[in-house]
């Protein structure tokens, strides 16, 4: 709340209404959007760098080009974050991909959440204690000059987790949320080294996901990841930058791999908001969907040129507000893995290139598969209904009036975006996982049961 | 100090005279100059000797270079906001001759909250919630403090909810707010009426309780006054009941005051209300290197501003009340 009226601003409005005249602001766009119906938006998001596109599409004017004036506030977890958006303190928000898949099929809380833009691909890693990665070390394999070899899988976790069960303590560790990108590339990482997880069987009230678990996995917020380790109450976790770059520097814990390495080029987060919004106030959303489209193309411009100024405004107090350097070492190509290890990994933040914002059905049946997989959704689907509830939440017509605008415009070039006449929704078969399982979004019962750990077709808890 | 000024013989007139000046002036500056400045060596030196995970215990150094640059940050912000609204006016200029029925209005800046714009708010809420709970807890305190049978009846109900910490309350006016209060075009925003209503139930209870005290304590003598004279109930609280009991009644104010602040702040923090409170949880969640030096400031604020608050009360009451011994500091 702002308590300071604009009171110099009155002394200058005189003045100001000769230099408008001067002043040429093209509306043309408007004749083909319309203005939007509501101006004033207030955003959520969590203090991480991803949220990026958000704060670039204030601080370079993207929203305001659009006639939109939007408020940007940092919500405390990703809970408050969803309830904001559903009782509409929040007009939208910076969300992980599976909150709007969840909340509209009802695990949690439900809600009709859509999304018309994804924002960013990777950008998560897996980080452990200082002292597990000792435990850890003599099992990971090394390079010539004594370095780990990258990517380190979980099978050199998997004897400390078993010293830890054979001595009959819990393994703890964080993850953001139970329907977060960081559960499933947990997990994912987890189960790849023979660690399970643990399931959830949310019709018997179990949310916990702890069910014939060997990792006991839990929820903290991601800006108190560091903190939660350093008191010993996980041993790792899984979170988003720049928390994992944190604890290198605090020196209290190692990440050990990369979201990327899990799974090379995963969505990550969306922008989130309720379908009544869509509803209602079309242009607006269509708008919104533009400034960000924007925000990503200035974050990937010219190789990553535009990464330091970035990173500045990310490390406004409003924004993330860790150091620059700490923010600084995963957006613009690089990760340190153990202090000094630090190693190149350019598509470690990506939020335009590859089609990166472009809302792919696939991409949500993935996070469905998932949800299968660990016992979220607690019963065997059709492959139909992965493709309906999907095309409920990801919404491509959206984003394809926002980019065709700016492609019309030619603020936007059309070869940077998938072929809208001829794009399906659906990615070609992927297969860059770390256990090399291929990943056919069309057939999603299938490639939940080509899973060694994790429910099949017809298993029920 | 004063021991070797007691140990100057008293011989002349103006010896004393100069000896009590002495200690008045070393009472009122020089001492607490001496505390202030052990205060900050050993501060300094303390934080010489703490290290966190987020660098260096900020000394009194770190926590001044803050101060500049939370200030330097202000007038930049405001710098940002002169041209926002310049930006908006050419903005609705041009809607409006591309579209004249727009109904084209300032919207407050968008920008993020300053230092000094959260210690406003802040203020603000306090005051607020403060004069909220004062308008329903004085005409309580003095309907229990007249009827003798209405304080049987209020008062195991103000004991039971005296105890409790307003922070136990917030989650029940967080959800109460939010499904009470809805308006497409809201006067204050939630967030206020939370903070708000915390401070009023925190501070309602000291304030009741010692007016009812004061008003049932009132001096059978004034009360038989009353009688003699004849005076209706309503000129009976005029003149002679709140008169009687004022010094009581501040004395109350002046107690939930306190806790009304030292509350606000914790309310804030925990549900991420705008004021100083979210600042100190915004500081912490960040984890910059600077962010113990900007938590330290901000704490130094907070404690300078209670103890305006308090001195104002405490100034108030002096001016209200007949009482003047009353009102020792």
């Amino acid at each position: 709340m702002s308590w300071i009226k604009p009171v110099k601003f009155i002394a200058k409005k005189l003045a100001l209404s000769i230099a408008i005249s001067a002043t040429v602001v093209s509306f043309a766009q408007a004749e083909k959007i319309g203005f939007p119906e509501k101006e004033e938006l207030k955003f959520g998001f969590i203090k991480l760098t991803d949220m990026a596109p958000i704060a670039v599409a204030y601080e370079q004017g993207y929203f305001e080009d659009e006639g939109l004036y939007v408020t940007i506030e940092a919500q405390a977890n990703w809970k408050v974050l969803l309830n904001g958006v559903i009782d509409g303190t929040l007009d939208g928000a910076h969300m992980l991909a599976g909150q709007p898949i969840a909340a509209t099929m009802g695990f949690g809380t439900k809600a009709h959440i859509i999304t018309p833009i994804s924002m960013d691909l990777n950008g998560n890693a897996i980080t452990v204690s200082n002292d597990i990665w000792a435990q850890m070390k003599p099992h990971v394999p090394k390079q010539a000059d004594g370095k780990p070899v990258h990517p380190i899988k979980a099978d050199s976790l998997k004897p400390v987790v078993d010293s830890y069960i054979a001595k009959g303590k819990p393994f703890n560790m964080g993850m953001v949320f139970p329907v977060s990108t960081h559960n499933y590339e947990l997990r994912y990482w987890l189960a790849a080294g023979g660690i399970h997880p643990g399931y959830y069987a949310p019709h018997k009230g179990d949310t916990s996901g702890q069910l014939e678990a060997q990792a006991m996995l839990s929820t903290v917020p991601p800006p108190q990841m560091p903190s939660t380790l350093e008191a010993g109450t996980i041993f790792g976790y899984c979170v988003g930058e720049p928390w994992n770059q944190q604890a290198v520097f605090k020196g209290i814990g190692v990440p050990v791999i990369t979201d990327y390495e899990i799974w090379k080029n995963n969505p990550e987060k969306v922008f989130g908001l309720t379908a009544e919004f869509a509803e209602k106030y079309p242009n607006t959303t269509i708008r919104l969907t533009r400034a960000l489209i924007r925000a990503a193309m200035w974050l990937d411009e010219n190789d990553n040129a535009n990464r330091p100024a970035a990173v500045k405004i990310l490390s406004q107090p409003n924004y993330v507000g860790a150091d620059y350097d700490v923010i600084a070492n995963s957006m613009t190509g690089t990760f340190e893995y153990e202090k000094g290890d630090k190693r190149a990994i350019p598509d470690f933040n990506v939020f335009f290139r590859y089609n990166a914002t472009y809302p792919y059905y696939s991409d949500a049946i993935w996070y469905l598969t998932q949800m299968r997989r660990w016992g979220q959704i607690s019963e065997h689907k059709s492959d139909d209904w992965y493709k309906d509830l999907a095309k409920k939440v990801y919404r491509p017509d959206i984003y394809e009036k926002a980019a065709q605008s700016l492609i019309d415009e030619k603020i936007a070039d059309a070869k940077d975006f998938p072929n809208f006449a001829t794009e399906t929704g659906f990615r070609a078969p992927q297969s860059d996982f770390i256990d090399n399982i291929l990943y056919d979004g069309t057939k999603p019962n299938a490639y939940i049961d080509s899973f060694k750990i994790g429910l099949k077709k017809e298993d029920k808890l | 100090m004063t021991t070797i000024i007691n140990k100057l013989p008293i011989t002349t007139p103006s010896v004393v005279s100069l000896k009590n000046f002495i200690s008045s002036i070393s009472k009122m500056l020089i001492l607490p100059f001496i505390g202030i400045t052990l205060f900050l060596m050993f501060w300094n030196i303390a934080a010489q000797n703490i290290n966190t995970s987020l660098g260096q215990f900020p000394g009194p150094q770190a926590v001044y270079e803050q101060f500049h640059s939370l200030y330097d940050e202000h007038t930049a912000e405001r710098a940002k906001a002169d041209k926002f609204y310049e930006r908006q006016e050419v903005r609705n200029a041009a809607r409006l001759e591309a579209d004249p029925t727009y109904n084209a209005k300032v919207r407050n800046y968008t920008g993020k909250e300053t230092f000094f714009d959260q210690i406003l708010t802040s203020l603000v809420t306090v005051m607020s919630g403060f004069l909220l709970a004062a308008i329903i807890a004085i005409p309580l305190g003095i309907a229990m403090g007249l009827n003798r049978h209405l304080n049987a009846a209020i008062n195991p109900i103000v004991q039971i909810f005296k105890p409790v910490s307003p922070l136990a309350w917030l989650p029940l006016i967080t959800m109460v707010v939010s499904a009470l209060y809805i308006s497409d075009d809201p006067m204050v925003s939630k967030s206020f009426l939370n903070s708000l209503l915390t401070v009023t139930l925190c501070s309602l209870w000291p304030m009741v309780i010692n007016t009812s005290i004061g008003v049932s304590s009132l001096d059978q003598d004034l009360k038989n006054v009353s009688r003699v004279l004849r005076l209706p109930t309503l000129k009976h609280i005029q003149k002679i009941v709140l008169p009687a009991s004022i010094p009581m009644i501040f004395t109350g104010m002046r107690l939930s005051f306190g806790v009304a602040w030292m509350v606000l702040i914790a309310a804030e923090m925990l549900a991420q209300n705008p004021g100083l409170g979210k600042f100190v949880w915004d500081e912490f969640q960040n984890g910059s290197s600077d962010s113990l030096a900007r938590i330290m400031a901000a704490v130094i604020v907070i404690g300078f501003i209670g103890f305006l608050l308090d001195r104002g009360m405490l100034q108030l009451q002096r001016m209200a009340s007949w009482d003047k011994s009353a009102t020792t500091v």
